[in-house]
């Protein structure tokens, strides 16, 4: 952390005059003139069980966890520099590997009058509009061990700058540093057949960890649409597993992280009920060039059965131009899915999904449940299962974990 | 989430320059379609020119059995000459939204474009505008009760003069005009001094009676202004009520376009 903590003296002494910007003179517009600092966050505990028996000795039934987030976030100097610090934290009873600690956010940021704003630290960051696959979301790595939706992250060291214009809003973003994907240990599931060695990743770039990369975005919103144009070159997050012999003659896993350049594109387009959703990219990795889309639609039905609740319907479709050779197991699929929201006071949810391969009809069915219990507390209710995987899946050392996760978590 | 409207549709800037004096007689042959409309103008105009606010929001809902819970918000407004006005929503409470961020560019007659901030997957989602006429947070204020009230968002009969809670009011009936709304009509008791209401009866798709939302503790900011701090929603189906207590008002804070911008969503605090 010594490298960023040493460049932000510099960067809070920038003025609006050091950059170029767009000077359209009006006061300080970051709202509070008072410093205003803040701690929230929330403790979980979890237990996740396995019903199916496990696919090889070191697995087990049931996996107790506690996980605990904080985040600490001020605001001074008129509004213009944020500083927000988000530790993490996560032991698990069972697997050794997913407990871990990590800093979701410690970064400091400077907004400008000027409609320009920089920021130096560690930060996660979220692109994309599609729910079933997240093709463009592609700064922060995946952390794996807290779930296989792809939807939690490890926190991405960066230097970013964003320009607000009327013609859209375009942001850079440097990242001088690596951070591989936390995985699943030999006790965790859903894992591997194979010991994964994850302290032995190989990489592309004789820079390894220290490639680095650059991204660039480019979004705007014209009426009914928003849509953004993004180009990312580094290294990829997502580690290929590749197989190796060790010197006991046993054959283990190693993630091996290669080079990729990606362009992606997102769209939305929303009206009254209905919201349509593309996402595309168009890459160069070790596999050559190659295109992979997704997009499909969102469909809402408002007090339904004469309630307050809503149903919302979702379909989308994933295709991998590589088919079969894809590095991905979505490259011939459909999601259909259901969301009800109860609007009730306690923000009662459900959420049910399918994916099914229209080639080798595997099937992923999932639900996510949630409540709020009194002022602080949560309880979530969420399940997954993997059905009908054929040997050649990239999914196949799932085919017996099926899953039932309850949470209980306290707000504060 | 203003009652007051205040956008001029185009065709009726002309009338507006001709507008009599407030509440004089006017020539005859005024069809009470057309004095609901010019009240509701006349109010409008008056609380033009407000140029932004932020406020602190207490909602408290209470259900049947008297059991209450608490939602704490933060809202930033800014007019938008010639349309709707955009407003940002920041909840505090209950911690497990705290942090989420709603931002709302409003319109007159073309649905509103909505946008909401997820922090725990730093997500920003735009949203359909369709749910108009559901729950705000599990409330009683639906969220289009809580929408900028622009002019053209509605039509209008004024249905007769009334004195409520001493105050002297026009009772002008409100229908919507815009898709998807939970209410047939509404009848709007407006303030002949303030130009606010002082309470509005909201009939379901039905036309049955379904809530009264009655204003109280109003004050007057920049010597023009008239903001009320509590509003009280009772819901006669349910048996439900919410109060909304408005503190901390301040206007003129010079906010820039771009706080009410989909890409600063992930900053607001």
């Amino acid at each position: 952390m010594k490298l960023f903590s040493s460049m932000i003296p510099q960067l809070t002494g920038m003025t609006a005059a050091t950059v170029l910007g767009w000077v359209i003179g009006s006061p300080p517009a970051w709202a509070d003139d008072a410093p205003r600092s803040e701690w929230s966050g929330y403790m979980a505990g979890e237990l996740r069980l396995f019903p199916e028996a496990p696919l090889r000795g070191g697995q087990v039934v049931l996996y107790p966890a506690l996980s605990a987030q904080g985040e600490y976030f001020r605001a001074w100097d008129q509004g213009h520099k944020q500083l927000r610090f988000t530790p993490f934290v996560r032991l698990d009873a069972q697997d050794h590997a997913r407990s871990h600690v990590d800093l979701r956010e410690l970064a400091v940021t400077h907004l400008d009058d000027a409609n320009w704003e920089v920021s130096v630290g560690l930060r996660k960051l979220y692109w994309g509009v599609t729910e079933s696959r997240h093709l463009v979301d592609i700064l922060n790595q995946t952390d794996a061990v807290e779930g296989i939706d792809g939807e939690d992250k490890l926190g991405q060291p960066m230097l970013s700058a964003g320009f607000f214009q009327d013609w859209g809003t375009l942001n850079l973003y440097w990242m001088p540093y690596f951070r591989e994907r936390t995985l699943p240990g030999w006790q965790g599931r859903p894992g591997y057949f194979y010991r994964v060695r994850q302290n032995e990743a190989s990489y592309e770039s004789p820079a390894q960890a220290w490639h680095q990369d650059f991204a660039v975005r480019y979004s705007h919103t014209v009426d009914m649409w928003d849509f953004s144009l993004s180009h990312f070159s580094g290294t990829a997050r997502e580690p290929q597993l590749r197989s190796k012999t060790e010197a006991s003659g046993a054959l283990v896993l190693y993630p091996y992280y290669y080079q990729l350049e990606q362009t992606g594109l997102t769209v939305q387009a929303t009206t009254d009920a209905w919201l349509w959703k593309f996402e595309g990219v168009t890459r160069h990795d070790l596999q050559g060039r190659s295109l992979a889309a997704v997009g499909g639609f969102e469909y809402t039905f408002v007090g339904i059965l004469e309630s307050d609740a809503d149903l919302g319907l979702i379909s989308e479709y994933m295709w991998e131009e590589q088919g079969n050779n894809s590095l991905s197991p979505f490259q011939n699929d459909l999601m259909v899915g259901g969301r009800v929201t109860l609007n009730d006071t306690q923000s009662t949810e459900f959420l049910a999904g399918a994916i099914a391969d229209l080639e080798s009809h595997a099937l992923y069915l999932s639900v996510e449940a949630s409540r709020r219990l009194g002022e602080q507390w949560k309880l979530s209710l969420d399940g997954w299962s993997n059905l009908n995987l054929k040997s050649s899946d990239p999914l196949y050392s799932r085919r017996r974990d099926s899953m039932l996760q309850l949470e209980l978590a306290r707000y504060f | 989430m203003r009652k007051t409207p205040r956008l001029f549709p185009r065709l009726l800037l002309g009338t507006l320059l001709l507008l009599p004096a407030l509440g004089s007689p006017q020539a005859q042959a005024e069809t009470s379609q057309e004095k609901g409309l010019r009240l509701v103008q006349e109010a409008d105009k008056q609380d033009f020119g407000y140029v932004d606010l932020t406020a602190q929001l207490e909602m408290v809902l209470t259900n049947r059995q008297g059991d209450s819970s608490s939602r704490k918000i933060r809202i930033k407004m800014k007019e938008v000459a010639d349309d709707g006005d955009m407003s940002l929503s920041v909840f505090d409470t209950p911690a497990d939204v705290k942090g989420t961020v709603m931002l709302t560019h409003s319109h007159a007659v073309k649905p509103d474009d909505q946008w909401m901030f997820l922090p725990a997957v730093k997500r920003v989602k735009r949203i359909a505008s369709r749910n108009k006429s559901g729950p705000f947070m599990g409330s009683e204020f639906a969220f289009e009760d809580l929408a900028s009230q622009e002019v053209a968002k509605y039509t209008y009969n004024y249905l007769r003069d009334e004195v409520i809670d001493g105050r002297d009011s026009w009772v002008i009936e409100r229908r919507p005009a815009y898709a998807y709304s939970g209410y047939t009509r509404q009848e709007v008791w407006l303030d002949k001094v303030r130009l606010q209401p002082n309470q509005v009866i909201y009939y379901d798709r039905k036309n049955d009676l379904l809530k009264t939302q009655t204003f109280s503790g109003y004050q007057q900011y920049l010597g023009r202004y008239w903001r009320p701090s509590l509003m009280l929603m009772v819901n006669h189906q349910t048996h439900k009520q919410t109060t909304l207590s408005w503190l901390d008002y301040r206007f003129k804070n010079g906010f820039s376009d771009r706080e009410f911008h989909k890409d600063g969503m992930q900053r607001t605090r």
